[in-house]
């Protein structure tokens, strides 16, 4: 078998087109879309919405949120990723060069939205990363938004109420002031959880700040 | 090895608000992306293995008891990132609605049989040289409200992983000389001639295997290149 044939590989990259509305089954078959009529299709899942590994320190957190359209209708068949370092602010990943004692956090998740529109992960809370020049970037994840109606995934990020560090975050310092809040998640408990509330407004009034990365 | 992300690449991408596909016209951000540099958080992203994938994973056609209707394929590709550097190791992932066009999701009901022998799932992990190879059946045309009498091409959704996160793609592949390329305003959103005939699999009869599967070729590319002295 002749496996590569680089003459038929054009110029530029392979455009994006959209994830549409059957993506459940295949990506997030645990996930809260109902995609089997018959009970009869199994499928193992190999990027869930839960995070926490046995040998992962820091403070366990549920991030939750409801993603809304232009008309402020809740949208029940987005896919939410997310990517975040470890409690120390290590990424699971060779450019970041630290040790890593949290062998086995990835810190990367998945989680389909339900028929009312909520995602939710179950996760650490990552500790602060390096930032340009020198600078520490405050607590974060990367947010990386899929669904039906968008032709290309959308980037946003999520900060934590009432982190000191906010008010240095060189990405934060970014994003005009009257839109940072979108960008804050709420601190709130939950049956003695913490839940970190993070609402994503695709379009309008109060629309989410999305990254042009 | 330093790795950079051109946003220039994205050129070849749809806009986020292209009306011709109407559910773009509520699900796009309204105002601008705030422009931002690449961190370290941007620079990593997640890397799965071999652990992740079981036997079969790749062949849509050994999940069942029985073997799906319809015409049996190959697909297989390399995925590389833009200095054509191949990417081992990352997760590809698949699904598609089966060869009468209808998919197993429970808002999917229009009026083509399910078959009890095809899931339409598959994922798989690339070998040492970026190569991905998967066993399944040609998904079938299915119609779609977006306007009168629409229907979408065959195809086949894909999910890869580069570099970093900001290599993430999701895509679909389509079959050669489509009679509905011309209709399709998901298919069209890549306005480019020449980046829309990179989402188009090529047809390739040396991979062909006689008397069992007919084969198409989609090979990928992520972002991700390395910089050059100049951008020091």
């Amino acid at each position: 078998m002749t496996k590569f044939k680089d003459q038929n590989i054009e110029v530029g990259i392979t455009p994006s087109q959209t994830v549409g509305p059957f993506f459940a089954y295949g990506l997030t078959p645990k996930g809260r879309c109902e995609w089997d009529p018959n009970g009869q299709y199994s499928w193992k899942e190999t990027i869930g919405d839960n995070l926490i590994t046995p040998d992962a320190s820091g403070d366990r957190i549920r991030v939750e949120g409801t993603v809304y359209d232009g008309d402020g209708v809740p949208v029940n068949d987005a896919m939410i990723e997310i990517w975040q370092a470890d409690s120390q602010g290590r990424y699971a990943h060779p450019r970041d060069g630290k040790a890593l004692p949290n062998a086995t956090f990835k810190g990367f998740g998945r989680s389909a939205t339900d028929k009312n529109g909520v995602y939710g992960f179950e996760t650490i809370k990552p500790g602060a990363v390096a930032g340009p020049n020198g600078k520490m970037q405050a607590p974060h994840i990367v947010v990386c938004v899929f669904s039906r109606g968008m032709l290309r995934q959308i980037y946003t990020r999520l900060y934590f109420a009432g982190e000191a560090a906010n008010a240095a975050d060189p990405i934060l310092n970014l994003v005009p002031a009257d839109r940072r809040g979108t960008l804050i998640a709420a601190k709130e408990s939950k049956g003695g959880q913490t839940v970190y509330r993070f609402d994503i407004r695709v379009q309008g009034g109060n629309e989410t700040v999305f990254f042009d990365i | 090895m330093s790795l950079v992300y051109p946003k220039e690449s994205l050129s070849a991408y749809p806009k986020h608000l292209s009306p011709g596909y109407k559910s773009t016209i509520k699900r796009s951000p309204s105002k601008p992306l705030i422009i931002v540099p690449h961190t370290l958080s941007e620079l990593t992203g997640p890397a799965y293995g071999h652990d992740a994938i079981q036997e079969n994973d790749n062949d849509l056609t050994k999940q069942h008891k029985g073997e799906p209707l319809g015409e049996r394929i190959i697909v297989h590709g390399h995925i590389l990132d833009e200095d054509k550097r191949p990417l081992p190791n990352v997760l590809v992932e698949l699904w598609q609605a089966n060869s009468c066009g209808r998919y197993v999701h429970i808002v999917d009901q229009h009026p083509a049989p399910l078959d009890p022998n095809f899931t339409g799932a598959g994922r798989t992990v690339t070998d040492k040289e970026g190569y991905y190879r998967f066993i399944t059946v040609k998904p079938g045309a299915y119609p779609w409200g977006n306007h009168k009498n629409a229907w979408r091409p065959n195809h086949i959704h894909f999910s890869f992983f580069g570099h970093s996160f900001l290599s993430r793609l999701v895509t679909q592949m389509y079959f050669p000389g489509d009679y509905l390329f011309p209709y399709d305003p998901i298919f069209n959103s890549v306005t480019d001639e020449k980046a829309r005939q990179r989402i188009v699999a090529t047809f390739d009869l040396e991979n062909t295997i006689p008397d069992w599967a007919l084969c198409f070729r989609f090979d990928v590319v992520l972002r991700g290149r390395e910089q050059t002295p100049m951008e020091h």
